[in-house]
């Protein structure tokens, strides 16, 4: 005999197509709830707007870390070609006036270096890779990556409350509302 | 997708009315968002066909008897099993290398560049020409690593000072490439993966619990499809197209700078960089169709992959190509008119010596062959298509053939003129890495999603989120139907009939 408690995550409503969607999502955000999201299968272009958010201050991250790509590949190239072990092929010399043949390095390694800052840099904002989550228990989810669209507000909101919210989703035109809940 | 007809001006506005062009569909008929992942998934979910089988065993067994047994027999011997000699240095081994890093070029090309040039149709092919870019480089990158000699000293190559603490030479383009072609395959990889993402979480969505879904979802790493994902991974996404674009044209002049930098007469011209990315985008592209149009026949994505992608992709071919040619003539006349003896000598003996096959072979295929493809007719006729680029796949190589050996072969000593051949071992190399990327690429059509399932899903007329909506687009004329939800609500009607 066992007893599984669960824990409460939030509503899952889905809705009929992107406009929809992106309406229901003006409604959402103007009712002031913070903690949710719209699941969707491919990026619906506007919703930013829609939901009240940000645009992603990622292009911040890769900045610095192309920076210090750009540094990198010219350290790398003075020290050991001009510091450590100054290297005199084909009679060039080997000095600060030798910098434009560092150019493709440091070309390189600033792409290399961004590229991984917006890898790692993504992965931190989207708070991935994580091998689950309570969204995942519910039995209409698997629809959001093939042809669904939900919106998903969560239990932790301020504003969330049990009888509250489903009529509000119910309002602003969700369908086949769902309670989602997480084995504790 | 928004048709063009929709931002027609209304009657009631002031001016002349103007006859607007329909843009052309990028899915056809209608298909519905279940119908598309229906369909990509099917390619990896059903029992692959035949003809599947028919082309794989063959490919692997020429890849572990070329590459392995090529590669065994080379390094237990020593790179004197190669036909090159102290004067053809670099014979088939760096024709090979160049070829297939040209090829890998389509691929970022197709992913980067037409993303930021906002060319949606990009969206059907992107997923396969950017996973041909990985296996091309994967073919590419043997044979400058065996080229060194011995190696197990192949480390040299990286940035390690070797045991008298001497480092590499940071002015050479030789170790520029080394950098530039390990950036592009990692960038390439990043770029490849981060897409492949949401199609991924499709796939586990759709299995059954047990091994296969676990696997998918730790490659999906746990996506949700949700905005607040979705709006870093669009910015990710741009960013990565952005640092691939420059990068793409870097690889390749990289590449011609090991040529342009030295002295060798044919090599030593400013020229080089912007013609050697030209090459690699044609070759590419040429490589993309040679795969895209019977995989799209044999797995039935012609409603994904349409006539008017491979329209698209033949103009390409067609402008890179004529770019190609006139690099060709351009560099016969400042041969000419620089009126150096020994730049003249370099192009006559390419052109008469005993390589003139080759420079025949790389002409008419490069220059003569997508000629074809100014005639409509020709570029709706799948066989010509397939020919063309078959011919533009063979002139590519026989182009860095006639660089590399065609120069080699004359250098300022007389005494060490010599006419180059390959040995059995460089043949079959390079016939090992053709059986490779063709294994490669099949099992990436066995085991991951061919087409970009979350970014042709976008391109539909009913994903942008005011497609029905006439308040925010005052101009709009008549209500527009919305097709996927009359789809939807015929499909669910018949479904509750039955």
């Amino acid at each position: 005999m066992s007893t599984t408690r669960k824990r409460v995550y939030g509503y899952l409503a889905e809705f009929p197509s992107a406009s929809a969607l992106y309406k229901a999502a003006e409604k959402v955000r103007d009712a002031g709830f913070r903690k949710w999201d719209c699941h969707t299968p491919y990026p619906v272009h506007g919703l930013d707007g829609a939901m009240g958010m940000k645009r992603s201050i990622l292009p911040w991250f890769v900045f610095f870390g192309g920076m210090l790509g750009t540094c990198t590949g010219f350290g790398l190239a003075y020290i050991t070609q001009v510091d450590i072990y100054p290297t005199v092929v084909q009679a060039k010399p080997a000095n600060i006036f030798t910098v434009p043949a560092f150019f493709p390095i440091m070309f390189e390694l600033t792409i290399l270096f961004s590229g991984f800052t917006t890898l790692f840099g993504l992965l931190a904002l989207m708070k991935l890779p994580r091998l689950n989550h309570p969204l995942f228990a519910s039995r209409q989810f698997h629809r959001a990556t093939d042809d669904a669209f939900f919106v998903a507000i969560e239990a932790r909101d301020p504003k969330f409350s049990p009888d509250g919210t489903r009529q509000f989703l119910e309002d602003i035109g969700g369908k086949s509302i769902e309670l989602v809940e997480e084995e504790d | 997708m928004a048709t063009a007809t929709e931002h027609a001006p209304s009657p009631s506005r002031q001016g002349p009315k103007l006859p607007v062009l329909e843009r052309e569909k990028l899915i056809l008929n209608g298909r519905s968002y279940h119908w598309i992942t229906e369909r990509i998934c099917g390619v990896l979910e059903n029992r692959q066909p035949f003809l599947w089988w028919l082309l794989f065993i063959p490919s692997a067994l020429i890849a572990m008897i070329g590459v392995g047994l090529g590669l065994t027999y080379l390094v237990s011997t020593g790179v004197g099993v190669w036909g090159m000699s102290n004067r053809s240095f670099w014979g088939w081994d760096i024709t090979n290398f160049v070829f297939w890093i040209g090829i890998g070029h389509a691929g970022t090309l197709i992913s980067a560049v037409l993303f930021l040039t906002r060319q949606n149709w990009r969206t059907s092919i992107n997923r396969a020409a950017e996973a041909m870019t990985i296996f091309a480089v994967m073919c590419a990158g043997i044979f400058p690593a065996f080229h060194v000699g011995r190696v197990w000293m192949a480390w040299f190559l990286a940035p390690i000072p070797n045991a008298n603490a001497i480092w590499q030479n940071f002015k050479s383009p030789l170790l520029w490439d080394v950098f530039a072609v390990s950036t592009y395959f990692t960038i390439s990889l990043i770029f490849w993966y981060l897409g492949m993402v949401p199609d991924l979480a499709t796939i586990r969505d759709r299995c059954k619990p047990g091994l296969r879904k676990m696997l998918y979802g730790i490659f999906a790493m746990g996506w949700r499809g949700g905005n607040r994902q979705w709006s870093h991974y669009e910015m990710a996404y741009l960013l990565l197209a952005a640092l691939s674009t420059p990068l793409v044209l870097s690889v390749h002049s990289v590449v011609s700078f090991d040529f342009a930098t030295s002295i060798v007469p044919g090599w030593h011209t400013t020229i080089f960089p912007p013609y050697f990315v030209a090459g690699a985008i044609f070759g590419g592209f040429a490589m993309v169709l040679t795969i895209m149009v019977p995989a799209r026949t044999l797995y039935g994505l012609q409603d994904l992959i349409t006539m008017k992608h491979i329209d698209n992709m033949a103009k390409i071919i067609l402008l890179t190509g004529t770019i190609v040619g006139y690099a060709y003539l351009m560099e016969l006349f400042v041969a000419y008119y620089s009126g150096a003896k020994y730049e003249m000598d370099a192009f006559k003996f390419r052109i008469t010596g005993p390589y003139w096959w080759a420079y025949l072979a790389m002409m008419s295929c490069n220059v003569l062959s997508p000629q074809f493809f100014w005639f409509k007719a020709c570029r709706e006729n799948l066989w010509v298509v397939m020919a063309v680029a078959m011919c533009v796949n063979a002139g590519m190589w026989f182009e860095r053939f006639v660089i590399i050996v065609g120069t080699l072969g004359r250098m300022f000593l007389p005494g060490d003129w010599k006419t180059y051949s390959p040995s059995w071992v460089e043949i079959a190399l390079f016939v090992g890495t053709i059986g490779m990327f063709l294994a490669l690429f099949l099992l990436f059509l066995r085991f991951l999603p061919c087409i970009n399932i979350a970014e042709v899903k976008w391109t539909l007329r009913e994903s942008d989120p005011h497609f029905d909506d006439h308040h925010d687009h005052p101009d709009h004329g008549a209500a527009v139907e919305p097709a996927y939800q009359h789809e939807l609500h015929s499909k669910d009607a018949a479904e509750a009939k039955a």
